[in-house]
């Protein structure tokens, strides 16, 4: 039987009726026509369905849509502020911390509350920090660059 | 990938929530980070799921007269941050923090992680060192348990049909014990291969009391009671941490034999005693 | 006319940031599982649960009952669809006829029994749930020496033996050298079977559309023509009417050159349900179904001198094919014959291949194909004989590699090395681990109990896929340029980059040889009915190969351009300044932007010429490239627990000039986790009875950020010959390099135990038994 949700999106607050069952992401990739969150497992182990819920990283793949009525969500659609990217989605790009990009979204996410809990991290730190999210591509480097980079500007 | 269908409570009181759940076969939903997997893969299929994420109350962590609650829907993101437990029962901040990762520390709950009983999971460990109890709930009743009879197999525990864990009730701490959450990560799950909590006071430099709390190593996480009696009594690390796992039957799987895990257990035990040692004043 | 201004510095070679990243860092990249379509089904499979079976009953009301399905198909529907095809061709091969759904038997944990089509995502896998499949269970096989071994079940009852072919490769006379020798050392190594994990599972979306006879196919592919041109044929749609395209593609590594039978069964339900429909693999569908890479059992022999001369190697290579043979299953471990000698001048070589059959997924092409497995087994083989010998290991590799003026170097096995010179990285790389202290504090160490070692790997590898006789796809790649009349220029290319950066480093290309602005430079890809023709990424051949057509193809409009500026200026003494043409003389010149209208408007044409700025160039390179390098390891191993813990990794790797040293780097980053996986914590692993006990991100170990370490990566330039850009290509390289450093050095470690050698992944117990027994294992 469908219930009705509310949830802020981005800034935006929108209803739907949905099943209980409906899993977020694909709340808000089908429903919402989202593209940021992306899944990459079934085993809520990947990350890539990384998305902020009141502002802490959740993995939206392990968590129903009707669990986040009345609740403010973030996808990485919504990071950018006027058009202006977020520190991290430029230290992303400058650092090229991403390749294929399926992960990106997931892991600005995780580094944004990284950053949020801890302003100035150690390598180990951000390593440490970004655990729950793979990348197959980069080896992670490049994305560890990015995060110092993104948390030295925020410092300046 | 894909739950089956449930019919879904969001109860708005606690009160609501035990009704519900005494009506029959009703699976409750905390965190979600270890029943929805199951769901998804459809190794669980409930047919009607009460979401304690709504009821208030039940996130709380409170001290009074040395004694710390914490509620049972209490993430472990928040038990990780709470200066409260970081200064007063620093152990459980500890072992918090090693669970998972910060994705799923923000989800999962205490007491979805104690009443869905992985043996490899880490809070075990330092509710049995912490000589912690569990208080369980249900329409009509109000009981605590210790939790050293609270944990008794792989994935069972002692709480009853119509029960919800509400609160983790812990001693705090004076500030002179000191204490240390080893722990092994599987490479690939994070969850514990092994890990050792140790909490250890000192008396005129020798070591006065011992609590040592293993999980991962066997069907359910264990107190090391010889252990704890031989560093009590004198006896040196070495010869404590080798009666580690005696009697029980260890785990093995393709990451590490029952052997390899025992052994395991009582290195990492022997980490965390000497961590916890330096650590003690 | 306007003096033009010469654009100062150019772009090849720069650290420059992707193009292709905005859309990516913001989410609005389109994935395939992100396109829509009115209409669209979604398709759910129902795969078997056993690896060898027989199908008993099938009972498809259940699911055809229920609301919002539309259509379930078994196996007998599809039974005269062609097989999924192979296009690797090896003397006597045994093709077994691979049909998208079983028929009456599975052969693989994961086979496709049934597909569900349905409205939604839910009902289709609710759907898919509720088709009852009875089977008969039969005896399986998952290893390949038992498959091979006497008795064993017959995975192709027709083929007893489960042998799908045997090849055999020799140069000069392995066996006098063997009797000349002064040692002979020999090892049994592995190379564990991998699931290759990209992190955007498969995905089709298939879009028949009966009026016009046509179909879209969107498929997350690393070779969307190949795709086309095979499904054209497959199912008789003639190619002008089958558009595929790749769009944003979430990384392949290999495992998404394939054709599938899930490109084809989509295919087939869209004809039939005259719908759009789309199939997204699940990650346990990921595990299972798409395809492995590795799965070697090597029996080396190496022969040599007292003084470490390398004279003869033998090489058994027993290769575990699965069930079926994918695209290039069969060629795979051919490659490792090829690049057996690794950079040893050996002149005598023998080697066999034996394909072996087993219940479970096929094996193919995962970063490096063959060459890892040879490099590994060669790396491996050159210390064991060092520890034989009593040698420097360094020292042995450096004697027996080729100098740099003895190329290009021909090889026992018929290649013919482009340029290098090998000594180099491994000189740089020893220097900057501090190689002559490291040695000294391991002998200090061990006299208190600590492990550590040291380990090296000087690898090469065959890039640039390569010549077409000697690359089963086809093996030249093609790009067009257009010159727009405002001057912007956009590039087609036939390479269908998913990661690697093409959208950038084409882009610099192209900027330098035309002196225009980068923005104004977009490179598009991956789409059948947008780009002429092309091979795909992979085999690291996107640079070198799609690189070199696209530069080929700036030269054909530079000379036009020449062309037209000539006759804008009425003198034959031009030159070209970037894009800009300028008469010395008088220093009159026209600029580029003014060149490109006035080919679209001529006034008046250069003799012989056509208006338009458009070039198209298809380019066959006469030889592969074989970049280098060297890669040291220095590893701690904890002697209570059998841990490893990786102190230092440095890479010294040359493939050849850098367009982008930024990109190239994240290549070299991006290798070295997915060889660190393989030598640490990756493997597959079957049970006896087929079952994939490592089928889920949970039991599967993926290097993950506080996995890794810090690499230090740098380069040293050897310009290949064989393309005039000098790039090798590097896509594979840091794989290729790590494996063996990283066995090598833990090896090292335990050397002083007796420990001789270590099959991969290095598993803490597998390490700890080792030292318990005192090095005997
Ligand atoms: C990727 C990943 C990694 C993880 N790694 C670790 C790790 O390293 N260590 C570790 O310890 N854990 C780990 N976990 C598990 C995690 O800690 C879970 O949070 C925990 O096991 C369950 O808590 P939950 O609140 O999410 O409960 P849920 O998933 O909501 O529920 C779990 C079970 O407990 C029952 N339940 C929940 N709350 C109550 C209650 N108050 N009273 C009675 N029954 C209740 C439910 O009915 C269900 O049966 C991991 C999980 C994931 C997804
Ligand atoms: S999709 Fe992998 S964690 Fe959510
Ligand atoms: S960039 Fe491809 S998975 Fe991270």
């Amino acid at each position: 039987m469908k219930q009705k949700i509310s949830i802020t999106i981005n800034g935006k607050l929108r209803s739907d009726e949905v099943e209980p069952r409906l899993l977020l992401i694909h709340y808000l990739r089908e429903v919402v026509g989202l593209t940021g969150p992306h899944i990459g497992c079934e085993t809520s182990t990947c990350g890539a369905c990384t998305v902020m819920l009141d502002g802490k990283a959740i993995k939206s793949c392990t968590i129903f849509a009707i669990q986040a009525s009345g609740r403010e969500v973030l996808t990485i659609e919504g990071l950018a502020v006027n058009g202006h990217l977020d520190p991290l989605q430029e230290a992303f790009w400058n650092e090229h911390a991403l390749q294929c990009g399926f992960c990106t979204p997931g892991m600005i996410l995780t580094a944004k509350q990284l950053l949020q809990d801890n302003p100035s991290p150690t390598e180990e730190e951000i390593r440490k920090g970004l655990e729950g999210n793979i990348c197959r591509c980069t080896g992670y480097q490049h994305i560890v660059n990015a995060v110092k980079s993104a948390a030295a500007k925020a410092g300046a | 990938m894909i739950p089956q269908e449930f019919e879904y409570s969001a109860p708005g009181t606690l009160q609501e929530a035990l009704q519900l759940i005494a009506g029959g076969e009703r699976k409750v939903l905390a965190g979600g980070m270890s029943l929805i997997p199951m769901m998804k893969l459809r190794l669980a299929a409930p047919e009607h799921v009460v979401d304690l994420g709504r009821v208030p109350g039940l996130n709380y962590i409170t001290e009074s007269g040395g004694t710390i609650r914490i509620g049972a829907t209490t993430t472990h993101h928040e038990i990780e941050m709470a200066p409260l437990v970081r200064g007063r029962c620093p152990l459980l901040a500890e072992a918090a923090s090693r669970i998972g990762d910060i994705q799923v520390r923000n989800r999962g709950t205490i007491g979805g992680s104690i009443a869905h009983a992985d043996p490899a999971a880490d809070y075990p460990a330092s509710l049995l060192a912490l000589e912690g109890q569990v208080r369980l709930v249900s329409a009509n009743s109000d009981r605590t348990v210790a939790a050293s009879d609270f944990f008794l197999d792989p994935f069972t525990t002692a709480i009853e049909p119509g029960e919800i864990v509400s609160e983790i009730v812990l001693p705090a701490e004076e500030g002179s014990e000191g204490y240390r959450y080893e722990k092994l990560a599987h490479p690939a799950s994070g969850f514990a291969v092994v890990g050792v909590a140790a909490r250890i006071k000192k008396t005129g430099g020798k070591i006065s009391f011992a609590r040592i709390g293993v999980t991962g190593m066997a069907a359910h996480a264990f107190r090391a009671l010889n252990a704890e009696k031989l560093l009590e009594g004198g006896a040196t690390i070495d010869e404590a941490v080798a009666t580690i796992g005696e009697g029980e039957e260890a785990n093995s799987d393709l990451y590490a034999s029952a052997d390899y895990r025992q052994h395991l257990a009582r290195v990492h035990a022997r980490r965390a005693i000497s961590v916890a040692l330096t650590r003690a004043t | 006319m306007a003096t033009t201004t010469v654009k100062p510095e150019t772009l090849v070679g720069k650290r420059i940031r992707r193009r292709e990243d905005p859309r990516l860092i913001t989410g609005t990249a389109t994935y395939v599982d992100d396109i829509k379509m009115p209409g669209m089904h979604h398709a759910c499979i129902v795969r078997s649960p056993q690896a060898a079976a027989r199908i008993k009953g099938l009972n498809i009301k259940p699911a055809l009952d229920r609301p919002g399905v539309v259509a379930v198909f078994t196996g007998e529907d599809v039974k005269d669809v062609p097989s999924v095809p192979c296009v690797a061709q090896l003397p006597g091969l045994r093709q077994p006829h691979h049909h998208v759904l079983a028929q009456d038997r599975v052969y693989f944990v994961g086979h496709p029994v049934a597909v569900v089509v349905a409205t939604d995502r839910y009902i289709a896998a609710d759907a898919a749930d509720a088709v009852e499949v009875d089977y008969e269970e039969l005896p399986a096989v998952a290893d390949p020496e038992k498959a091979l071994a006497a008795g064993a079940p017959a995975i192709h009852p027709q083929w007893p033996d489960n042998t799908a072919f045997t090849f055999h490769q020799e140069g000069g006379d392995v066996e006098k050298a063997f009797r000349e020798a002064d040692v002979i050392v020999k090892q049994r190594i592995t190379s564990q079977r991998l699931v290759p994990n990209a992190m955007e599972t498969r995905g089709v979306v298939a879009d028949w559309r009966a009026a016009e006879r046509s179909l879209t196919l969107y498929s997350s592919s690393q070779a969307p023509h190949l795709l086309r041109s095979l499904l054209a044929s497959i199912f008789g749609i003639p190619e002008n009417r089958l558009r595929v395209v790749a769009p944003e593609v979430g990384g392949g590594f290999g495992s998404k050159i394939d054709i599938y039978a899930e490109d084809m069964l989509m295919t087939f339900v869209s004809q039939r349900i005259n719908k759009p429909v789309k199939w997204v693999e699940s990650r346990r569908e990921n595990f299972l179904c798409t395809i492995h890479g590795r799965g070697h059992v090597d029996y080396y022999e190496l022969a040599a001198k007292r003084d470490g001369t390398m004279l003869g190697l033998k090489l058994k290579i027993i290769q575990d094919l699965g069930a079926y043979l994918q695209l290039l299953t069969p060629a795979i471990p051919t490659l490792s014959v090829l690049m057996m000698p690794g950079l040893y001048k050996f002149k005598n070589i023998s080697a066999d291949v034996i394909g072996a059959f087993t219940n479970c997924v096929p094996t193919d092409a995962y970063r490096g194909a063959g060459r890892p497995e040879a490099t590994h087994g060669i790396e491996r083989m050159v210390d064991i004989l060092a520890a034989e010998l009593k040698m420097d290991p360094a020292e042995l590799r450096l004697k027996n590699f080729p100098a740099p003026d003895e190329f290009p170097f021909a090889t026992a096995t018929g290649l013919a090395y482009d340029s290098g010179n090998y000594a180099l990285p491994l000189k740089t790389a020893l220097d900057e681990v501090g190689y002559a202290d490291l040695r000294r504090e391991q002998k200090q160490g061990r006299e208190q109990g600590k492990l550590l070692g040291i380990g090296m790997s000087a690898y090469g590898e065959i890039c640039a896929f390569g010549p077409t006789p000697a690359t089963p796809t086809g093996g030249w790649e093609s790009a067009t340029v257009k010159i727009e009349p405002s001057g912007k220029v956009t590039i087609m290319t036939g390479a269908s980059p998913h990661g690697q950066g093409e959208e950038t480093t084409f882009a610099q290309i192209a900027a330098d040889e035309l002196g225009v602005d980068i923005d104004d430079v977009v490179v598009l890809h991956g789409d059948t009915s947008l780009v002429q023709y092309g091979i795909g990424t992979f085999g690291s051949r996107g640079t070198a190969i799609g690189g070199t057509a696209l530069y080929y193809a700036l030269q054909e409009l530079k000379s036009k351009i020449k062309k037209f500026g000539a006759t804008l200026l009425e003198s034959d003494e031009v030159s070209l300044v970037g894009g800009s043409v300028v008469h010395e003389a008088s220093g009159k010149s026209v600029s580029f932007s003014k060149i490109a209208a006035e080919a679209y408007r001529p006034m008046k044409l250069p003799p012989n010429t056509q208006p338009g700025l458009v070039a198209t160039h298809f380019w066959e390179p006469p030889n592969f490239t074989f970049p280098f390098g060297a890669h040291v390891v220095v590893t701690e191993v904890d002697r209570d627990t059998g841990q490893i813990a990786i102190r230092r990794y440095v890479a010294v790797d040359d493939c050849g000039k850098l367009i982008n040293p930024l990109i190239v780097s994240g290549q070299v980053h991006g290798g070295v986790a997915q060889g660190l996986g393989q030598a640490l914590w990756e493997q597959a692993v079957y049970d006896d009875n087929g079952q994939l006990l490592t089928g889920e991100f949970t039991d599967y170990a993926i290097p993950r950020a506080h996995m890794m370490p810090w690499i230090e990566s740098s380069h040293t330039e050897t310009p290949s010959p064989v393309n005039p850009l000098g790039v090798k290509g590097v896509g594979e390289a840091g794989t290729i390099g790590c494996s063996p450093a990283v066995v090598n050095s833990v090896v090292d470690a335990l050397s002083h135990l007796g420990v001789r050698h270590l099959d991969m992944p290095l598993t803490p117990e597998k390490i700890w038994k080792l030292i318990q027994a005192g090095g005997r294992a």
